[in-house]
């Protein structure tokens, strides 16, 4: 096989630009610019740099096998790649597209190189086999990166949707948004409960004006934050239930052992008197 | 074999837990604390848990019979000091504890239990008039 390869690298070496010119030419025609998103200048870097550690690589008597130490480069200028595309929005078929693209020039650079030679066929049996798995690499570093967009946007998601609010002195609440599962109701009550120990609460308001249903499972949740808060010695006040999840709640003939208050603010100032604290409004002024 | 100290405090006793509970342990201040109320005629029980990490269903339902044993012989019971992954263990395990009152710290439960021992003084001697 190497001998292979060394008759690609000199292929390569030979004619590059002229390679790299039909090689964008073909890139441009099946629309990997996505009419100017990448710019030209951008997409002529990105070819003109891989197909120079591709050079480099078979140069150096890398093998078939691209997770090899001499693959290094290349790999790292395909991740570069296929990470930005990824991130820009770019379909994988857009992306595996940067090197299956470079099959076609390839193939007729070979073809014309070594018109009278036996070992054509091999040849280019062996580069065929070559891009394609570089290409599945990019396909493969694509799917990664936007794995790990998805699970970043987990995590902040639920961070974001579980603030737990020092509303007074000894007051706490816990605005709760979207629809509560498992794994949030859990989160949330680990934040709420740590809070009450960091902030000596004895009362914790649960809001659940944003929360669009509630079934037999949320309420079970909900009840078992309430026992859970409850047990470290603070009271627990649900506020915000909608008239249509009150209607609901009735309907499942649920019992959420638990006062509850229509609003926030009802739940502030019952939470307030239970506390022995008092606002008021101080003398008209002017 | 260890044992829990139990302490007087005002018309209370008071009870800290401050190494993790085998089931003989359980039995044991089961035991010494129904004793004690009786010997000293407490009022109200204070067991601080805030040292407590590791619980099961045992000490669960220890610390309710606790609370039911003690309310039988007029004294009422409250824990404090629970930890967090404590309190989410109990209510995952089911046990409720709802016979008990409960407050965040000493100082607090101490303030609570003062304030409910007075609560039940004062209807008994309502009842006497």
């Amino acid at each position: 096989m190497p001998a292979n390869f060394d008759a690609l690298a000199s292929a390569i070496e030979q004619s590059e630009k002229d390679l790299l010119r039909r090689w964008i030419a073909a890139l441009t025609a099946a629309g990997a610019t996505r009419s100017g998103q990448t710019s030209d200048k951008d997409l002529k870097d990105a070819c003109g740099r891989f197909l120079n550690e591709l050079r480099n690589a078979i140069k150096n008597g890398a093998g078939e096998d691209i997770s090899s130490e001499q693959w290094q480069n290349a790999r790292e200028v395909l991740e570069e790649i296929s990470t930005a595309r990824a991130l820009r929005g770019y379909s994988p078929v857009e992306t595996a597209l940067f090197v299956f693209s470079l099959k076609e020039p390839l193939f007729d650079l070979l073809r014309q190189t070594l018109a009278r030679e036996e070992r054509l066929a091999d040849v280019l049996v062996a580069s065929g086999g070559l891009l394609d798995r570089l290409g599945l690499f990019t396909t493969e570093v694509y799917q990664k990166s936007r794995e790990e967009v998805i699970k970043r946007q987990q995590d902040e998601l639920l961070e974001l949707s579980t603030p737990v609010i020092q509303l007074w002195d000894k007051i706490l609440a816990l605005p709760l948004i979207g629809t509560l599962d498992s794994a949030r109701t859990q989160t949330v009550m680990e934040n709420l409960l740590q809070m009450i120990v960091d902030a000596e609460a004895e009362i914790a308001i649960i809001d659940i004006t944003g929360v669009p249903a509630v079934d037999t499972l949320v309420a079970q949740h909900l009840i078992k934050t309430v026992a859970a808060a409850r047990l470290m010695g603070a009271d627990c006040i649900i506020s915000g239930i909608r008239p249509q999840i009150a209607q609901t709640i009735v309907h499942l003939g649920l019992d959420l052992q638990v006062v509850s208050k229509a609003t926030m603010a009802d739940a502030l100032s019952l939470a307030l008197k239970k506390t022995g604290q008092k606002v008021e409004r101080i003398a008209a002024r002017g | 074999m260890d044992k829990i100290p139990i302490l007087k405090v005002g018309k209370c006793l008071l009870v800290t837990i401050h190494i993790d509970m085998h089931d003989r342990l359980a039995m044991a201040l089961q035991d010494d604390l129904t004793n004690a109320i009786v010997s000293t005629r407490a009022k109200g029980v204070l067991i601080d848990v805030s040292a407590l990490e590791i619980v099961d269903s045992f000490i669960g339902r220890m610390l309710s019979n606790i609370a039911s044993a003690s309310r039988v012989l007029d004294a009422v019971t409250i824990v404090v000091g629970m930890r967090p992954h404590v309190a989410i263990t109990l209510v995952e395990l089911g046990v409720q504890l709802s016979g008990i009152q409960t407050a965040r710290n000493v100082d607090k439960g101490l303030e609570t239990i003062n304030r409910l021992i007075e609560q039940s003084e004062s209807t008994d001697a309502d009842g006497d008039d």
